[in-house]
């Protein structure tokens, strides 16, 4: 409460909202609450900051030998980092683009016999460990990028598969017929109404195959691609635990840190009213 | 007395000569994997500009009426037409465009603002953004609600009976001329029913819609219906007719069952307080007026109340002799607050029902601003009440006339 009060005193400096026609009594509250959610968003970025300057002080205060520093500095690690992420990302992308709209197919009414096969791929592809999966991949494609992006998305696609399916099929049917009955068209009633109400859902699948595919590029490691894995990998291969620590650590903490942001977006793009 | 019936029966001529704004021909609904048909083969005319109640059971198929109407559900068999033209082939979004619906549960898109869901119909026929702005605004107006502070609020932000009125104007957004309504008053508590029903009926008033309403309150029915089609299983109709007739003539076991008994009682929501007379000699004075001239009115009057209205004509207290007599009179805190009052479009039920719940002998009427019309008083419910019945009643005052004739 003491907080609140200050900011609200300031509130109208910050001048008015862009000229939008919605009632001032709606802007304001929204305003509380967005101010709220910054709040709620400030502590995983502190707790994240604050063990990874542990960390780099811990390892600043280290001697390290030249296999250490060959792994530790910061241009090596950066491109782990990168790699990574886009490792995470371009997979998480790809399944993006092929599952939400299958997850779509799957719950019209004219396409329902599909459902059940898709999810039975998709849970085979969650089955199996990934680390399997990508060597069943890897022995037929052979080692790198590529094959590895396949694997991540053969196993994250349940999630989105199966979100976007819930998603559409929690939507209150009476908001269907009520969007039918008005005149709108099945794409229409689709795009104005079943996906905005589905987006939750939706996207904390996304968020979900997200993860598993930022935890799961750490093996590409054995694949031929050098994300934080190969850190860990090395320290454990050359015996030197100040570059296992430091790669394991990046490692969680960069799980924790798109986690983090994938929770931000999700409640960015949750559709208000909601 | 004028009887009330006296102007439906001339809009049921007018009715029967003009082509009727629905007309339904042998519609057949039978779903999937059922024997019986949910619909089977009615036939109706619902005239232009009124509304007709549908009313029965659960389950008798009230809903999948309503929807063959608008081709949310395909019939199995049977023609519809709209305004003449057979619409039971033509493309259903376009046709669902002319035909405003409120469904059961009212439908509100949670995601869309209050103008958002009002504006989705005339979004979809390619308005303005103007034109609909001003449109919402209008309509919002339209169902009592302040525009500048309902506009941008979300559904879960509003009431049950303001999402109500949403949905209502919702369906009016494009001014269709037919207007499908599943129940608008269903959830509701029943004093903010009463006050939705009336204000419907004042909206429909001013917008002369041909409305179909979907019940299964036979109170409501009476009370809004220009006709009233009582369903059995399979949506059959048991009785098509003015709710006068229905009333008075039940053409079966099955409708007076429904109908239910205090048919008597029920016959006070067929006459509204804009339909009798009211008393307008009751004294008046402002609240602001000199009490010299206050006495004056209520002295010269051969009341023994006078009604004390604020400076927009508003009626405040009602005072006597007595209460005018003491020392220091403040006018606006004198005698008793003016409690029971009712627009002209309310019933003689709600009417009585007001007297009642107030213990006031008399209800004060207003206009829609809340400003002083007149009075109507107990006894002239009542006499009403009779006149209604007017034809059984005459018989029986006219012989005991002529028998205190002979005797005489
Ligand atoms: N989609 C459907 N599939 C199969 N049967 C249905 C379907 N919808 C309704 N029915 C059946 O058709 C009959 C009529 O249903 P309908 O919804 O029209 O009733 P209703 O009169 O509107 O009832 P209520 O007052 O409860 O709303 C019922 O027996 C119901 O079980
Ligand atoms: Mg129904």
């Amino acid at each position: 409460m003491t907080t609140s009060t200050p900011t609200e005193t300031t509130e109208p400096q910050t001048g008015p909202e862009p000229a939008e026609d919605t009632a001032d009594v709606g802007a304001t509250a929204v305003r509380r609450t967005r101010r709220k959610l910054v709040l709620r968003w400030m502590g995983m970025p502190a707790l994240l900051a604050l063990a990874f300057g542990a960390l780099y002080l811990w390892v600043s205060g280290q001697e390290l030998d030249s296999i250490e520093k060959r792994t530790l500095n910061a241009s090596a690690l950066t491109q782990r980092v990168i790699e990574h992420l886009q490792l995470a990302a371009v997979s998480t992308l790809i399944v993006i683009v092929i599952a939400i709209p299958l997850g779509i197919l799957a719950t019209r009414r004219s396409a329902r016999y599909v459902a059940p096969v898709l999810l039975a791929l998709g849970n085979l592809g969650q089955a199996i460990p990934s680390f399997g999966l990508i060597t069943i991949v890897v022995l037929l494609a052979g080692v790198g990028f590529k094959s590895v992006v396949f694997g991540l998305v053969a196993y994250s696609a349940l999630p989105i598969l199966r979100n976007t399916m819930v998603g559409l099929q929690q939507v209150d049917q009476t908001l269907v017929k009520s969007a039918r009955g008005m005149g709108m068209s099945p794409m229409k009633t689709l795009l104005r109404v079943e996906l905005p109400l589905a987006v939750p859902v939706v996207l904390a699948g996304v968020r979900t195959a997200l993860i598993l595919n930022v935890g799961t590029a750490t093996l590409a490691t054995f694949f031929g691609v050098k994300a934080l894995g190969y850190v860990i990998f090395q320290g454990i291969q050359l015996d030197r635990t100040p570059v296992l620590i430091v790669g394991a650590v990046m490692a969680s903490g960069l799980a924790l840190l798109v986690d983090y942001l994938a929770g931000v977006v999700e409640e960015l793009l949750t559709p208000r009213g909601l | 007395m004028t009887t009330t019936d006296m102007p439906q029966a001339t809009s049921d001529d007018a009715a029967g000569r003009a082509e009727p704004m629905i007309r339904l021909d042998k519609l057949t609904k039978r779903y999937r994997g059922q024997s019986r048909a949910a619909v089977d083969q009615v036939t109706m005319e619902m005239p232009r500009g009124e509304i007709v109640v549908l009313v029965g059971p659960s389950g008798c198929g009230k809903t999948t009426t309503m929807e063959l109407i608008n081709r949310l559900i395909e019939p199995t068999s049977g023609r519809i037409y709209l305004d003449g033209e057979d619409v039971t082939t033509s493309d259903p979004d376009a046709l669902r465009r002319r035909i405003g619906y409120v469904i059961q549960q009212i439908g509100l898109f949670p995601h869309f603002t209050v103008a958002e869901n009002i504006g989705v119909v005339p979004k979809l026929l390619g308005w303005t953004k103007q034109r609909i702005g001003n449109r919402v605004d209008e309509l919002l107006d339209l169902v009592g609600l302040d525009p500048s502070d309902y506009r941008g609020r979300y559904p879960k932000e509003l009431s049950g009976g303001q999402r109500q009125r949403i949905g209502v104007a919702r369906a009016l957004a494009a001014d269709p001329p037919v207007m499908l309504m599943d129940e608008p008053f269903g959830a509701i508590d029943p004093i903010t029913r009463e006050r939705l029903q009336n204000e419907f009926l004042r909206l429909q008033q001013q917008v002369k819609k041909t409305i179909v309403f979907v019940t299964h309150d036979v109170d409501e029915a009476i009370k809004l219906g220009d006709r009233i089609a009582i369903l059995s299983e399979q949506s059959h109709i048991a009785q098509y007719d003015t709710p006068e007739n229905i009333l008075s003539n039940p053409a079966s076991a099955y409708v007076e069952d429904f109908i239910g008994s205090g048919a008597s009682l029920k016959r006070l929501n067929l006459s509204r307080v804009r339909d009798i007379e009211l008393a307008t000699d009751c004294p008046t004075a402002r609240l602001d007026d000199e009490l010299p001239e206050v006495r004056r009115r209520l002295v010269e009057s051969d009341w023994s109340a006078l009604l004390l209205l604020d400076e927009r004509g508003r009626p405040q207290r009602w005072v006597n002799a007595r209460d005018l007599d003491r020392t220091s009179v403040d006018l606006r805190t004198a005698g008793l607050p003016a409690v029971a009052t009712v627009e002209p479009h309310a019933t003689l039920s709600d009417a009585l029902n007001e007297m009642l719940t107030s213990s006031a002998g008399a209800a004060i009427v207003v206009d829609r601003s809340g400003s002083y019309q007149g009075l109507i008083d107990f006894d002239t419910v009542m006499v009403t009440a009779k006149s209604i019945k007017r034809d059984s009643t005459e018989y029986y005052r006219a012989a005991k006339l002529s028998g205190a004739e002979t005797a005489g």
